[in-house]
């Protein structure tokens, strides 16, 4: 194999798996470590900075980064990045005076959002600091989306989304809440020098070609609209027996907001096996934990009314068989289930719909009725007209859509200023040395072996009865201490310099972990199965030296490294070093200062 | 040393041994060590091989002296029988643990200044008694504990840190080992634990005394450019004399087209060892030559490495002085102690 070019940035940036997975690059194990020295503010504004609401997500995002998490493959768990956030989020101090500059003298660019859910405040928030004029236009009342709207109060409080979104308009965003869009020629008439479209995927499926759909059609209801009333208040109570139907988060969602308005029995159904449902395992817990069954291969197969009112579903078994990869549901011919029921909520899917969008605008649209995007600028076929979110591509979650609007925000800059779009800033990207003294390093590589610490909950007697009674309650300090400890610190990468390396062994011989070799270099697949354990998991790389005087090469497997700093502290040359690689994705404008203990935040 | 413990994790594919252990199972304190210690790669190579050969550490007894060399028993089987002697005192105390107790096995760790200075008289009766263990001294040339003068074994040519002469000669451990006796004499270097491994295996197994002379840099205070057992120098002036491949007892030996010869022994447990030579005019089993070709590679500044001498007898101190069969902790009451008659005949008899 050839040397590895760790001048790439990316070599390093892969080795940090969870920053690698976020879609906004968050760089997750400096703010973890900010989190153990009790730095919340620090830790709030790097997550601020790359993800924009780290309250928000803290409590809701689909942590992406935890599956990639390398202590998941050392161990049973990952690390509990996602309310780790949260625990920065909870404890910070005062940020006013952190939040980047807003210019008074505008520069003359105005900039339309439509739709105010979380790509296009990113967008918001990137451009406000460079001094664009920014109008976001909303038909609900609030901005938010489907943070407000599908996501309910007992998982995120209104307060904390009222924060995180008021921040961004407080920087001087014109608002048109209340404003239903139905045509975009309209808002393009008034003159903006870029539009973007953030509208989501507000449209839920339905299974009209069910038998009985039309006839109980007063008690059933749309999973999104369903959740969305809610949070507005137009919907206070529901039936006492209430069937959900399908088996994503919003389901999960559904399920439990339903029991809260008063439901007595609700009970979740899905069409295919557990194990291909598409809710988050923890929210499948989550509704476990509070008692609704989940029965799998569950296929909806009539509505029963009875006077005009639904009384029951009929669900056929299924079985799933899997051919050629692909999935197919197949009756089991098992006698049919009915479940009898007052109210039926819907949630099987839900798709992005552009009906408000005339198709004489230069705006590209494929046979199935998405805008064609450019996945790298967020442009559509017309320039100055751009997707985001959920609308570009369909349902994805909220730390896609900040990753969108990040890069969108990106483009509409360069467009505004008349310059390439695809002439795009690179990441900033840092590595030191951690060397404090003989053996010392400035980050603590003494991590707990302890097992993931489990979020305490509120009282279920109470929580189960109360809407907006949050049911997590957060790490306090003491267990966030615990859980920051877990941390592997895979920002801390191992530097290897091949002409200080005297091959004496001590660093592959003190190797926790066994991923140091020495060995003749070959081709990859060959040198893969020849380390001292055999590297499989082709997903990490190697990393391999140039020739070394005895004429082998080192090679260390990234796969399970701790980042403990044995080698470095065991080798006599100093040909490893442990050095912190910091990267931090470019965004349309500089939000917080580059270094924090360059520049510390004041002391609250 | 290191500030922290070595993490209790360890990789989740590490392969375990016929008795479910990994090599990490093998392991003991971290090392307080220099950071790139020789020493450390030894510990390691011990490790390694206690891990193939599947020993079960409650069997073991890891017996050492004073020095560099001696702490580093505590480095590795945790859980196996130990003692951590007066200075150069360890052949006597092994010789004592022995005769006690044939049944365990007997790692000996030693140094230059332990084994060649201040132990010098017992390591020579250990050797000539065919005392069965393996002594392995991890030489440096130097002594590394009090701050790098020269040691019994440094060379001649090799200046210190500072650029003086050693105004002596030094002593040859193996030609002395195998002039005195012993039965299986090794050298080997701590940087390359593809000769070191075997050797450890193959000297465990030997029945009688086994030396591995193993040159193992002192980066602190030996490991400068004029030393003679620095890394470089050694990986220089390198000379094997012969390669070891240990055959597991159940499979056949297929000659391999090295050059010079192949020859197997069978060891005490019936497993074979293959040894082939580099060149065909070094015997190991022949002492005749075998000293004279050493002394040769000596003058010409030459490391010798390998297995420089196999005596195929493979008698221990027990055969020798026709000790009891086993160990005397298994040895029942009643023939320990066989009544006043057995005394009374025993007494007669020196009548």
């Amino acid at each position: 194999m050839d040397r590895t070019d760790t001048s790439d940035p990316s070599y390093f940036h892969k080795v940090v798996d969870c920053q690698w997975a976020c879609p906004a690059h968050t760089p997750v194990p400096e703010y973890i470590r900010l989190i153990a020295h009790g730095q919340y503010t620090e830790a709030f504004m790097i997550n601020w900075e790359s993800n924009v609401f780290p309250g928000i997500l803290g409590r809701t995002c689909d942590r992406p980064c935890e599956p990639a998490c390398r202590r998941g493959r050392i161990e049973e768990k990952p690390v509990a990045i996602c309310r780790l956030k949260r625990v920065a989020a909870d404890n910070r101090g005062v940020v006013d005076h952190l939040m980047p500059q807003i210019p008074a003298q505008k520069n003359g660019k105005r900039v339309a959002l439509i739709g105010a859910g979380p790509a296009s405040l990113t967008v918001a928030r990137d451009l406000m600091p460079l001094g664009y004029d920014v109008t976001l236009i909303e038909r609900d009342p609030q901005g938010g989306g489907l943070m407000r709207k599908n996501i309910p109060s007992f998982r995120l409080p209104v307060a904390v989304l009222d924060e995180e979104v008021g921040r961004i308009l407080d920087f001087g965003v014109t608002t048109r809440f209340g404003e239903e869009i139905t045509s975009l020629k309209a808002v393009l008439d008034e003159g903006f020098d870029a539009v973007f479209v953030g509208t989501g995927a507000p449209r839920g499926k339905d299974l009209a070609r069910v038998p009985g759909r039309a006839e109980a059609d007063a008690n059933i209801h749309l999973g999104i609209d369903f959740l969305a009333s809610v949070a507005f208040k137009h919907v206070e109570r529901i039936g006492k027996r209430v069937v959900v139907i399908g088996g994503g988060n919003t389901a999960m969602d559904c399920c439990r907001t339903a029991l809260r308005l008063g439901a007595d029995s609700v009970t979740v159904t899905v069409r295919s096996p557990r194990a291909d449902m598409k809710a988050s395992d923890w929210e499948i817990e989550d509704a476990e934990r509070e008692g609704i069954p989940i029965l799998d291969n569950h296929s909806p197969k009539e509505f029963v009314t009875e006077n005009g009112r639904l009384k029951a579903v009929v669900f056929e078994k299924m079985r799933a068989e899997y051919v050629d990869g692909r999935r197919k549901l197949i009756p089991t011919g098992a006698p049919d289930v009915v479940i009898e029921c007052d109210d039926v909520l819907m949630a099987v899917g839900q798709e992005n719909s552009f009906p408000w969008i005339e198709r004489d605008l230069g705006i590209a649209f494929n046979e199935w009725e998405e805008p064609a995007v450019d996945k790298e600028t967020f442009m559509s076929t017309r320039p100055g007209v751009f997707f985001g979110g959920d609308a570009a591509w369909g349902p994805e979650n909220i730390i896609w859509a900040v990753a969108h609007g990040h890069q969108a925000a990106i483009s509409i800059d360069l467009h505004c200023q008349d310059r390439d779009l695809q002439d795009r800033p690179p990441p900033e990207t840092n590595l030191v040395s951690q060397k404090m003294g003989i053996h010392e390093w400035s980050y603590d590589n003494d991590i707990s072996d302890e097992a993931r610490n489990l979020v305490p909950h509120a009282d279920p007697a109470l929580a189960l009865r109360d809407l907006s009674m949050e049911v997590e309650l957060g790490f306090d300090v003491q267990q966030a201490l615990d859980e920051a400890m877990r941390c592997l610190n895979c920002d801390i990468q191992t530097v290897f310099t091949d002409d200080k390396c005297i091959e004496c062994d001590a660093c592959m011989d003190i190797c926790p972990v066994d991923c140091i070799n020495f060995t003749q270099n070959a081709e990859e697949p060959e040198l893969r199965d020849g380390l001292r354990v055999p590297a499989l998991n082709h997903a990490q790389d190697l990393y391999v030296s140039g020739d070394l005087p005895t004429g082998r090469v080192m090679v260390k497997d990234e796969d399970v490294c701790l980042h403990c700093g044995l080698c470095a502290e065991r080798c006599p040359t100093g040909a490893w070093d442990m050095q912190k690689f910091l990267l931090k994705e470019a965004k349309a404008a500089p939000i917080v200062p580059a270094d924090p203990q360059e520049q510390p935040y004041a002391a609250e | 040393m290191t500030h922290i413990l070595k993490p209790k994790f360890r990789h989740p594919n590490l392969p375990k041994n016929g008795v479910g252990l990994t090599r990490r199972d093998y392991e003991g304190v971290v090392s307080t060590l220099c950071a790139g210690c020789g020493h450390d790669s030894v510990t390691a190579a011990i490790i390694e091989a206690c891990f193939e050969m599947e020993l079960p550490a409650h069997r073991v007894a890891k017996m050492s002296g004073i020095g560099c060399s001696s702490k580093t028993t505590n480095y590795f089987l945790n859980r196996s029988h130990g003692f951590n002697s007066v200075h150069g005192r360890m052949p006597s105390v092994t010789t004592g643990a022995n005769l006690a107790n044939r049944g365990l096995v007997y790692l000996g760790v030693s140094g230059d200044g332990d084994t060649a200075s201040i132990g010098l008289g017992q390591f020579a009766h250990a050797v000539r008694r065919r005392l069965n263990m393996l002594y392995i001294c991890e030489n440096n040339g130097t002594y590394g504990l009090t701050k790098g003068q020269f040691s019994a074994t440094n060379d001649r040519a090799s200046k210190n840190r500072k650029g003086l002469d050693s105004p002596f000669d030094s002593i040859d451990l193996c030609n002395v080992a195998i002039e005195l006796g012993a039965g299986f004499v090794a050298r080997a270097f701590s940087g390359d634990k593809a000769q070191l491994v075997p050797l450890i295996i193959a000297g465990l197994k030997y029945r009688g005394f086994a030396l591995i002379d193993v040159i193992s840099p002192c980066v602190t205070f030996n490991n400068h450019t004029s030393s003679t057992k620095s890394y470089d120098y050694v990986r220089d002036h390198n000379h094997m004399v012969g390669r070891l491949d240990l055959v597991p007892e159940a499979r056949e030996i297929t000659a391999e087209s090295a050059p010079g010869v192949t020859q197997n022994v069978t060891m005490h447990d019936g497993s074979q060892m293959a040894l082939s030579a580099v060149s065909e005019d070094y015997d190991p089993t022949d002492p005749e030559t075998a000293m004279p070709e050493l002394a040769r590679f000596k003058r010409q500044g030459r490391v010798a490495t390998g297995l420089l001498y196999l005596d195929e007898r493979q008698e221990d101190l027990h055969d020798l002085i026709g000790t009891a069969p086993g160990p005397l902790n298994e040895v029942p009451a009643e023939e320990l102690c066989p009544g006043s008659d057995a005394l009374e005949a025993i007494n007669a008899a020196h009548r």
